[in-house]
């Protein structure tokens, strides 16, 4: 009984730790989306279903549904696939450049998609776009499962070995298990991600394909049918739900305290004639996904007209590019300090280990609402906003302050989801001795949570640094006072006539690309250094 | 000489939008002459630094920009905050967009005196045309000759046997020029427009997402020396083809054409209409006028203005460009783009 009355008010603490990007995402997030949402089925004078019914019975929602689950899907299954055997050449062995390289696949996850669109406009758009939604969410999996994978305990797979288990046995039996919250982090956001890709889809599909997204976009921006564009809101949402309560279920399940050691003792130095398998399907990847398409792009930048020139950048850094570079690192700075803030708060709370059922079900829903702005659209919110912070204090329909607020929102599920494996790694018997040595909760959240939760700030800072500065679609439909970011300007450049525009818009792209990764490499080094607690 | 410009502006644009955030604030002025004004555009919108400078300098007004999306998006995202405008004067509105900004209500009329008699006629009963320009197929001059084909002129044309696999052009579900080409199909063919789509698809036409696809990757004259010499782009596009010698390599072909005009007007509710005016009047001044085609690569609508001289030699206005009843637009343009989607797409 003591002991009960004592726990209530750590568990009240931590409430109101979660009311603060609760709040957040209240106002920026679910308000301006349900408003919007709740347009769509008011017609003017009364409330009705007929919009809702309408695009139900609309076979092109069918099909927009449809194409969305299958490419997703697929694109889902090559991403993990490809991306645990990236993850372990990348992360569990050791050799020289593999820093370079980790920074390197991020690059295609800022691309603009417009970049992405001519790299993969092949003969058949539908393989196009899944290559295309691989090609950007490769590194999501390599990181988030390279990030745990680094600080196994390798004793484990060393006894599996000794008992006689083969490579493959332990890799089934010891190693996946292992890795299974990462893996299932990993792929609800990648199918998250791809489920609501729109750029990929308008530029590779050509208008012929269709997702519930593009849908969305069209619906709500070129023709103002709020009533379809609410109701394949709602079926996004479905959509997400589903995927967030499949992935949590199965993350339950398989949820299991790990021993994890710092990187640099649980890594192996690359070796030939074990590992040349993985390695050879990195490489291939890596050359033909990821290599090719930025050296065409770089190529392309370099040549007008059949010669070699760097005009493109010349004009190029005469001009817009330092002061549209330094909006970009501003703007994703803010951004990334909301979003890390947010995040880490999150990430605390959804990790705490209540012993009642209710408790758990409770923290997997706040969980769930945390990774909801991955599957709903950017136009709903950014439309949302033109109708609800309209009035004062809250009029920040123009104002600059809203563009790193939305892109926050954006990385938010992306910031959580990088944080939480760390967290939920730790064992709780080590918690348990720490309480049993008289530390109060707040000292062993202290002494063991916040550190550990260090080590994977530096990747969750680099994704939500990423993020904003390659965000477009959510900064496009803000109404902010015009001052451009490097996405912003490279769409402006590419619509614009000339060849020194083209060149400059492609110049300006192998710019972002090069920024990007060197964000990604000095986030992922200014982690706190490894605090061995063991 | 474009790109000076070009860096001028864009810093230009950066010295506004630092100025700019304190405009958001709720406090803004509501007085008529002087105080503060939001311009509202699509994000094409371009005019030099110094004319914006000037501006502010001889009004006492301080101007906050603020670029919106592609011309459709911005017109719906007015409709729905024109309970709380976001600013006092809009850029951008088109012809094709021009009867549901002023069926819903979200500008109020003024007509600028500063009109002449050829703009007069472009102006609709509430807003100010400002520039104009033809959305046409362009042709690659060296390919045709090389391959001794004649350069098509007409609609029909591209869809016979001779010109197969030749055309690009942008979807118009996904790009305002394409939409602008289907315009062009339903005003020159009627209800036959969709199976003159067929026929051109049939022909071998590809459709690519956007313009810069269709004319800088597939486009044989273009950035990328695709393999197609025919591509759906603009009147003007041909001024930015000079060869060696002189000459543009691209023509654009007359009957093809599809006039787009833009507007300038004064949003309903606006804080500051008697300022809105007042911008309205100054996009129509002879230095922004004279500036339109180097920025916004549109023709200036006042007749008298003078013109690049690439413009005049190779870059020739439509003399009968096809027309469509901008009020047919506005209620057919879903059901057209759906139609076009479900045939061709």
């Amino acid at each position: 009984m003591d002991r009960r009355a004592r726990r209530l008010p750590g568990a009240l603490l931590w409430v109101a730790v979660a009311a603060v990007p609760a709040t957040f995402l209240a106002i920026f997030f679910v308000w301006p989306a349900c408003a919007l949402v709740a347009r769509g089925f008011h017609n003017g004078t009364s409330w009705t279903l007929d919009g809702l019914l309408a695009v139900g019975r609309s076979e092109r929602t069918w099909r927009a549904l449809w194409f969305t689950l299958q490419t997703a899907s697929v694109a889902t299954l090559l991403c993990l696939a490809t991306g645990v055997v990236g993850a372990y050449v990348l992360y569990r062995l050791r050799f020289p450049g593999q820093q370079v390289l980790r920074g390197l696949i991020t690059v295609p996850f800022v691309l603009p998609t417009v970049v992405v669109g001519i790299a993969f406009s092949g003969p058949e758009p539908v393989v196009g776009i899944v290559l295309a939604m691989v090609f950007f969410n490769y590194s999501v999996v390599v990181r988030t499962v390279g990030a745990l994978w680094a600080r196994l305990d390798p004793r484990q797979t060393q006894a599996a070995a000794a008992l006689g288990a083969d490579g493959w046995r332990t890799a089934w039996t010891v190693t996946l298990p292992a890795l299974r919250p990462a893996i299932i982090s990993s792929a609800a956001l990648v199918f998250l991600f791809c489920a609501s890709g729109f750029g990929i889809v308008m530029t590779l599909g050509r208008g012929a394909h269709h997702t519930i997204e593009t849908e969305i976009w069209f619906q709500t921006t070129q023709v103002l049918n709020l009533s379809a564009a609410a109701a394949l809101s709602i079926a996004q949402v479905i959509v997400v739900t589903l995927c967030l309560w499949l992935t949590s279920a199965w993350q339950r399940r398989s949820q299991a305290a790990l021993r994890l050691l710092p990187e640099t003792t649980s890594t192996s130095r690359l070796d030939w004639g074990r590992d040349w398998a993985p390695v050879l399907v990195t490489v291939a990847i890596i050359v033909g996904l990821l290599v090719v398409p930025m050296a065409g792009l770089l190529v392309r930048s370099l040549r007008d007209a059949g010669d070699w020139t760097l005009d493109g950048y010349r004009s190029l850094f005469a001009g817009a590019l330092l002061e549209a570079t330094w909006t970009s690192l501003r703007t994703a700075v803010a951004a990334a300090a909301i979003a890390l803030t947010l995040g880490v708060l999150v990430a605390l709370v959804v990790s705490r280990r209540p012993a009642s059922a209710p408790g758990r079900r409770a923290l997997a829903t706040v969980e769930g609402a945390f990774m909801l702005p991955l599957g709903v659209s950017a136009v709903t919110v950014g439309f949302g906003y033109l109708i609800t912070l309209n009035r004062p204090p809250l009029d920040l329909r123009s104002s600059i302050v809203l563009v790193p607020i939305a892109q926050a929102v954006v990385a938010l599920p992306l910031v959580v989801r990088t944080l939480l494996p760390t967290l939920r790694a730790i064992d709780p018997r080590q918690l348990q001795a720490a309480a049993m040595l008289g530390a109060s909760p707040a000292r062993a959240l202290a002494t063991i949570e916040l550190p550990a939760l260090g080590r994977g700030i530096g990747l969750a800072l680099g994704f939500a640094l990423a993020t904003s500065l390659g965000e477009f679609g959510a900064t496009s439909f803000l109404a902010r006072p015009d001052r451009p970011t490097l996405p912003v300007l490279i769409f402006r450049l590419f619509s614009r006539p000339g060849g020194e525009n083209h060149q400059m818009a492609l110049a300006a792209s192998v710019w972002l690309a090069v920024l990007t990764a060197t964000v990604m490499v000095v986030a992922e080094r200014a982690r706190p250094r490894e605090v061995d607690s063991w | 000489m474009r790109i000076r410009a070009l860096a001028v502006g864009v810093a230009a644009v950066a010295l506004v939008a630092c100025s700019g955030g304190q405009a958001a604030e709720p406090s803004s002025s509501d007085s008529a002459g002087g105080g503060e004004i939001t311009v509202i555009s699509h994000d094409s919108f371009n005019i030099p630094d110094e004319l914006k400078q000037q501006f502010e300098q001889e009004t006492g007004l301080k101007v906050t920009y603020t670029p919106l999306q592609d011309t459709g998006a911005m017109v719906n995202q007015l409709v729905l905050s024109k309970d709380a405008p976001l600013g006092d004067v809009v850029f951008g509105i088109d012809n094709t967009f021009a009867s549901r900004a002023e069926q819903q209500g979200i500008v109020d009329a003024y007509v600028s005196p500063a009109l002449d008699e050829r703009a007069k006629s472009l102006a609709t009963e509430q807003m100010t045309p400002i520039d104009f320009g033809d959305v046409c197929v362009n042709a690659d001059k060296v390919w045709f000759e090389s391959n001794n084909l004649p350069i098509p002129q007409t609609l029909d044309d591209l869809a016979s046997a001779q010109y197969k696999d030749l055309l690009v052009a942008p979807s118009p579900a996904t790009s305002s020029p394409g939409l602008a080409f289907l315009f062009t199909t339903v005003g020159q063919k009627g209800d036959g427009w969709l199976d003159y789509m067929r026929d051109l698809k049939a022909n071998g036409a590809l459709f690519v997402s956007g313009w810069t696809e269709a004319y800088n990757v597939e486009f044989s004259a273009g950035e990328g020396q695709g393999k197609r010499p025919l591509v759906l782009s603009y009147a003007t596009s041909p001024a930015w083809t000079i060869g060696d010698d002189g000459n543009s390599t691209t023509v654009n072909l007359p009957d093809t054409c599809f006039r787009q005009v833009e507007y300038a007007a004064v949003l309903h509710g606006a804080k500051n209409p008697e300022g809105a005016r007042k911008f309205v009047d100054f996009l129509l001044s002879d230095a922004v006028q004279a500036s339109i085609p180097e920025n916004m690569y549109m023709y200036p609508v006042i007749e008298a203005t003078e013109l690049p001289e690439e413009w005049v030699k190779f870059a020739p206005l439509s003399e009968a460009p096809t027309h469509v009843d901008a009020a047919t637009i506005d209620e057919h343009r879903e059901q057209w783009i759906q139609e076009w989607a479900e045939a061709i797409g």
